[in-house]
């Protein structure tokens, strides 16, 4: 089976610019969610207690609500349905730092009326660690971002890192701003699912890249918009086979995956899908618009390989004693 | 003729590598090493706790004094106003041919800085090395004494480990209640400060009226008493006993048939008690523990062998916890939670079912359309994906790695990343069979375009995962490693295995001649 013919090449730069202007509008679209509507923090971050509580009916809600209320403590707690109407998760903004004294056990003593239940999970973070993990989850996130960029302009040239990592910006823009909008929960799984897109994004980047560059030292072809045309075209059905069989195993974790893993699904699925398009219409077109030259490329091989062989040249007159 | 070429071999042997060393993990069989589920699957509880090393300075300067108390008192030294602040202690000495004893005595103690004023007045701090060095052991004595306390509790496999400079990483798995959970956290919380003090019988009897500043004056302090906090004694700062010189301590039942605690003194501790008891007949001796009175008899006769108790209406749970935890040690400083995650086993279980059946039906999926694409070659690429699972599982399990959620994503980003390694060279292989290159030939060029680009493209995601490995914490430093042993493992198994598959079954290819059936092309 096959679904793109791979002798056909497709005109992909000639409309570099509704795509670019495409990408432009959804990045700043997102920029503009992120910021209006805010990226929903959750407990890792911000700091605060979840508490999930499982009943065996359904859960009653604004019975819940009532006896928080009472409370002086808990009445600024949001309780919301989770997966299924037996089960909620309560959200607390405060936590404790005593051992002992614990937010579960005050939580089952205020919700006795309410039913039988049963706590099936407390997290609770402390604001330093909450702290922390944001500084240290950004910290990974630059330096993997610096790494690569290094990587790649040691292995290709720099034109190509820019790219790449302007796509990866591109994705993991994107992706965000569709959290933003859905108000997903951020915590430790959707900063592992963003790390996954990146990798992921990247991973498709550079077999795009690899093949552009073959293009460029094996082709004769002089134009770059051809190259990265007959290049984009040559992978295009690799680049949709694996997303497609990656959008399988995430699509089937999103439906069957259970609520806990709901948002890192969630994401990962957007993730796929923008990085699809980024590495197939963005990532080669900011190359292309960064104005990277062949010729020079030639050059600068050549000058490599003459330097190569000089130095081999060297070495075996040296091995044979001439010098 | 080439069925034994050597890339088959390799593969075959670290395909039964992966199936053997996973077969413990897949089946929990009790023997051999296998992986263990981390909390958020298998239900526990998971703490990170700090432990306020400021207080250890402050522990430490009380203790010191008391050292020094015990040694004017023992070689009849006279000194006066001693006076306990936080971060130092001071006194005056009032006869000034000790000067010299004293002092050596204080040089035996190690890291102190010591102010001295003409007229003899002692201020006595500890030096910057001796609090780093105070602070640094607190935090160590802190993890080895809640891991006493929880071996003692009888938990199944409870993990205590030091994070950083002063934190603390609680894991216990084998949490299945709320009670259970609620008392283990109650007996890790527990500082198990026991100090046998005197009272101040002098002004006694003042003890509700005494301004703060006097009390400090005087060198006391109040306490109240543990069941009704509006009764307070007054009692000298300095104890004459503290905790660090049980050696034993065994919850009773007085005549009451109440819990109570018997608790034995090592040899130094028997010596003391013997010879204040015998020298403080009639006097009161108040028990305290964790700042709060327990009883304070007045002393008969002198006590010898060592050993005393502890009164005043515990529950038998609670005298069990006071027990473990005056066996196991005190707490140098308080400690505080600062993350706590507690997963109910059966959330944990729901977790894996469901994670599984969406793991493996996409599997299913990936196999069938792999197959359906590329005939027998996408056969072959399912192989390799299946040996790559095996081998992950395998290596997690001989590193006693834990698998998590993150880590399952990390599975699911290393088996897509497998398939394509396959899909690239699949496809490079398609090229060059459709420009009529020979089958052999294809094959051979195939691999060989295609390596470039998937160690580049494995390289910089390895990268990206020493990175998450470095800087992460806990669930994303276990997504880091599934993902670097996954990269390495398919490598071995999506390069080098398939390519010895192919050349096994070159012959058999190049006879049959059917690329529909072997590549899935026309």
């Amino acid at each position: 089976m096959e679904i793109f013919k791979s002798e056909k090449t497709y005109n992909f730069m000639g409309k570099r610019i509704p795509f670019l202007g495409l990408s432009l509008f959804l990045v700043l679209a997102s920029i503009g969610l992120i910021f209006t509507k805010g990226l929903n923090l959750g407990v890792d971050f911000s700091g605060g207690t979840i508490v999930q509580v499982q009943y065996e009916n359904a859960a009653p809600i604004s019975k819940i609500r009532d006896e928080l209320s009472k409370t002086t403590k808990y009445s600024k707690v949001n309780v919301t349905k989770f997966g299924s109407d037996q089960e909620v998760i309560l959200k607390i903004p405060t936590s404790t730092n005593s051992i002992s004294v614990d937010i579960g056990d005050e939580i089952r003593g205020i919700l006795k009326p309410t039913g039988n239940f049963e706590i099936r999970r407390v997290d609770m973070v402390g604001p330093k660690v909450g702290g922390e993990l944001k500084e240290k989850g950004l910290m990974a996130l630059s330096l993997a971002l610096l790494v690569i960029l290094v990587y790649v302009s040691f292995r290709f040239e720099w034109r190509f890192a820019i790219a790449s990592i302007l796509a990866l910006i591109h994705d993991i823009t994107i992706a965000l701003g569709v959290i933003a909008l859905f108000q997903v929960d951020v915590n430790l799984d959707i900063l592992a699912a963003i790390l996954t897109i990146l990798g992921y994004s990247l991973n498709d980047t550079i077999i795009v890249f690899d093949r552009i560059r073959e293009g460029v030292q094996t082709s004769k072809e002089n134009d770059l918009d051809l190259v990265v045309n007959e290049s984009v075209s040559k992978t295009l059905s690799r680049t949709t086979l694996t997303s497609l069989t990656t959008f399988f195993v995430v699509f089937t974790l999103f439906i069957f995956g259970g609520e806990i893993i709901h948002g890192f699904s969630f994401t990962l699925l957007i993730g796929v899908i923008v990085g699809t398009y980024s590495s197939i219409f963005v990532a080669a077109t900011i190359l292309v618009q960064l104005k990277f030259s062949i010729s020079n490329y030639r050059q600068n091989e050549a000058e490599k390989l003459k330097q190569k062989q000089e130095k081999d040249r060297m070495r075996a007159m040296y091995e044979q004693g001439t010098v | 003729m080439r069925i034994f070429n050597y890339r088959l071999v390799i593969f075959t042997l670290s395909l039964l590598f992966g199936v053997i060393f996973s077969i413990p993990s897949f089946m929990q069989t009790d023997s051999g090493k296998k992986i263990s589920l981390g909390l958020d699957l298998q239900g526990g509880l998971h703490m990170l706790l700090g432990v306020q090393t400021e207080e250890a300075v402050v522990s430490k300067i009380k203790s010191t004094a008391a050292a020094v108390k015990y040694h004017c008192d023992d070689e009849s030294i006279l000194i006066e106003d001693l006076i306990i602040e936080r971060d130092s202690f001071s006194f005056i000495l009032l006869d000034e041919d000790e000067v010299t004893n004293l002092d050596e005595m204080l040089s035996t103690v190690r890291g102190l800085d010591i102010l001295k004023t003409e007229e003899l007045v002692y201020t006595i701090k500890l030096g910057q090395p001796e609090i780093e060095l105070t602070k640094d052991m607190a935090v160590s004595q802190a993890v080895e004494t809640i891991r006493n306390r929880l071996d003692q509790f009888g938990l199944a496999e409870p993990t205590v480990i030091r994070q950083g400079k002063e934190d603390i990483v609680v894991q216990l798995p084998g949490i299945k209640t709320a009670q259970e959970e609620q008392r283990a956290r109650e007996l890790i919380a527990k500082p198990a400060n026991l100090e046998m003090m005197t009272i101040d019988e002098k002004m006694a009897d003042q003890v509700y009226t005494l301004s703060p500043e006097k009390i400090k004056e005087l060198g006391d302090v109040v306490l109240p008493h543990q069941s009704d906090s509006e009764k307070k004694y007054l009692l000298k700062a300095i104890p004459v006993l503290t905790g660090s010189q049980i050696i034993d301590a065994r919850v009773a039942f007085d005549q009451g048939n109440q819990p109570i605690i018997n608790f034995k003194l090592n040899a130094i501790g028997a010596k003391i008690f013997g010879d204040f008891t015998g020298k403080n007949v009639g006097a009161r001796l108040a028990v305290v523990l964790d700042g709060k009175v327990y009883s304070a008899p007045v002393i008969r006769e002198r006590i010898g062998g060592g050993s005393g108790q502890i009164s005043g209406g515990f529950t038998i749970d609670e005298a069990g916890n006071v027990a473990i935890a005056l066996r196991s040690g005190a707490l140098p400083a308080p400690v505080d939670m600062l993350e706590k995650r507690s997963v109910g086993p059966s959330l944990g279980a729901d977790s894996i079912k469901s994670s599984m059946i969406a793991l493996i039906s996409g599997f299913i999926l990936v196999f069938i359309f792999m197959i359906i694409y590329y005939g027998y070659a996408g056969i072959i690429a399912n192989i390799a994906l299946m040996a790559n699972i095996f081998i992950i599982i395998a290596v997690m399990a001989m590193f006693g790695a834990t698998l998590t959620l993150p880590g399952m994503a990390g599975i699911v980003l290393t088996v897509g990343m497998a398939v394509d390694a396959n899909v690239i060279i699949s496809e490079r292989i398609r090229e060059l069979l459709k420009q009529g290159v020979s089958i052999s030939r294809s094959i051979e060029d195939g691999y060989k375009n295609a390596m470039r680009a998937i160690l580049d493209a494995n390289i910089t995601t390895l990268l990206v995962a020493v990175i998450l490995y470095a800087y992460g914490t806990g669930p994303i430093k276990g997504f880091a490693i599934t993902i670097s042993i996954g990269i390495l493992a398919s490598m071995l198994t999506a390069i080098l295995g398939t390519h010895g598959v192919y050349e096994a079954l070159l012959p058999k290819i190049q006879k049959s001649k059917n690329l529909r059936k072997w590549f899935g092309i026309k």
